[in-house]
């Protein structure tokens, strides 16, 4: 199959991206400066990101898609007011993870961005349980600009005019360029930033202009130390159709209104584990050191029985250390408890840590 | 000391009576992008030609260091391992890797000079 191209591929050329394959898409991983100053300028001052692989399905719908939807989702969308995002999952039956989301109420219904591997799938799923009652649009046509970091609301504003306004987790649509674009306030980097639905044939012109006004692109190496460092999970990494929400410590997003009825899919397992706790868990790691524990890594305990596995390990440049997350039998799982990791045939001291390791910098309460 | 050499790991080497210096060379690094870890091997310890001794990580990956001599440790560069973004900054000065006590200096005549590595490392990076 040929590899896929967003509409901002020649812009990245043209700033010497190094480039990947990510979900059958020629992503940049980094450009010229390379991952630590890409990361470091996204915490200090604007990076842009090209998330246009990710998915943007649009369903539209009035009352009945809500009820629709909270058989789905474990959200309490009927309470979600029009232009407000949610973090979300598609589970199976026994909760584990199709893929991870966000879904903003818009007026038409709603759009929920998908990642990039999971969207065609996820797509199908949705399709089969909505049935063709409600129309929905898996849209190509629009590319995804994420702009991010303390600089970024300055920046944005002086073209989008009004986003200042916007919350955190929420969106709407503005006019610029003759255009109507999606933008909401959200990202995946822990920092303050937006994210932006764009038409394909305006999008190369609309990031040029991001740059004139001094952001700079930023590649997916430098998306990963990011949202690693603020806690945040990635699909194929800390989550995967083989572990629940409640096992990803990702309680916190769903619904508490939902959890006395349960009603959505995947329902009955996550009232068991919330009950009766998971087995394992999502923990953040420390390692002592500079050592690196990449995914896979094992864990032990000091009584060398295997208690866990890394799923994403890095170095982290504003924590200026190595971090880690990983799962870890759940009497393992208290922040301070001190673990082994084995790397390279040797065992490293490392301990479970509260998350996130950066703070987050979320803007809340503009108005 | 002698001309530099170079490996197909990319690692550079030179000689100076029958003690090895070896590093990685700009081009590794290059390649490598932000180093953010070095092991080095243990002082005293041997190691053969062709065989690990050393990883260095990346941001994105680890990689393993060779050796391209057999030889014993005599000395490391502690100041990589406490601060690897040198290796980026000066990899065939300041940032070498490890110093080898070599026993065998013809080790060093299939190595490539300059030149052919140059030549080496734009033909395998494209």
């Amino acid at each position: 199959m040929e590899i896929k191209k967003t509409s901002l591929n020649k812009l990245h050329q043209s700033n010497n991206a190094k480039f990947v394959e990510f979900a059958g898409y020629e992503m940049p991983i980094q450009y010229s400066k390379g991952i630590i100053e890409e990361h470091k300028f996204t915490r200090s001052n604007s990076g842009i990101f090209d998330v246009s692989h990710m998915g943007q399905l649009f369903i539209y719908g009035d009352e009945s898609l809500t009820e629709e939807l909270e058989k789905i989702f474990p959200l309490d969308l009927k309470n979600l007011k029009q232009n407000c995002s949610k973090y979300s999952f598609l589970m199976n039956e026994d909760a584990g993870i199709y893929d991870d989301l966000i879904i903003t109420k818009i007026e038409e219904g709603y759009l929920i961005i998908l990642n990039a591997a999971c969207k065609d799938k996820d797509y199908d799923i949705l399709s089969n349980l909505l049935g063709s009652k409600f129309k929905m649009n898996l849209d190509n046509n629009r590319s995804l600009i994420a702009i991010q970091g303390p600089k970024s609301v300055e920046i944005l504003n002086s073209i989008i005019n009004g986003v200042d306004q916007l919350n955190f987790m929420t969106g709407n649509w503005f006019d610029s360029d003759n255009q109507k674009l999606f933008v909401t306030r959200s990202g995946y980097t822990g920092e303050d930033g937006f994210e932006i639905s764009i038409s394909n044939d305006k999008a190369e012109k609309f990031v040029e202009n991001l740059i004139e006004k001094g952001a700079q692109l930023i590649g997916l190496g430098a998306r990963d130390t990011l949202r690693l460092e603020a806690g945040l999970c990635l699909y194929g990494h800390e989550l995967d159709i083989n572990k629940t929400p409640v096992e990803a410590n990702l309680k916190w997003a769903i619904s508490k209104s939902r959890l006395s009825n349960g009603g959505f899919i995947g329902s009955k397992k996550i009232m068991n584990q919330m009950q009766d706790g998971a087995s394992q868990i999502r923990v953040g790691i420390k390692p002592e050191g500079r050592l690196i524990a990449r995914e896979k890594t094992k864990i032990f305990n000091d009584t060398d029985k295997q208690i866990g596995e890394i799923t994403s390990g890095t170095f982290g440049p504003s924590v200026n250390g190595p971090i880690a997350m990983g799962y870890v039998d759940k009497e393992f799982s208290k922040i301070n408890t001190k673990i082994l990791l084995e790397v390279r045939g040797k065992r490293h001291p490392a301990n479970v840590c509260a998350l996130p390791f950066y703070k987050k910098n979320y803007v809340k309460g503009v108005n | 000391m002698s001309e530099v050499k170079f490996s197909k790991e990319h690692e550079w080497i030179t000689l100076e009576g029958d003690v090895a210096t070896i590093g990685i060379t700009k081009h590794a690094t290059e390649m490598l992008g932000d180093i953010v870890f070095a092991e080095l091997p243990e002082k005293g310890s041997n190691v053969e030609k062709d065989g690990t001794a050393g990883v260095v990580e990346s941001t994105k990956a680890a990689s393993d260091v060779y050796t391209p001599v057999s030889g014993e440790v005599v000395d490391t560069n502690q100041s990589i391992v406490d601060d690897p973004a040198k290796i980026n900054e000066d990899p065939e000065g300041g940032a070498w890797f490890f110093k080898l006590k070599i026993k065998d200096t013809s080790e060093l005549d299939n190595l490539m000079n300059k030149e052919e590595y140059d030549k080496f490392a734009k033909e395998t990076s494209s």
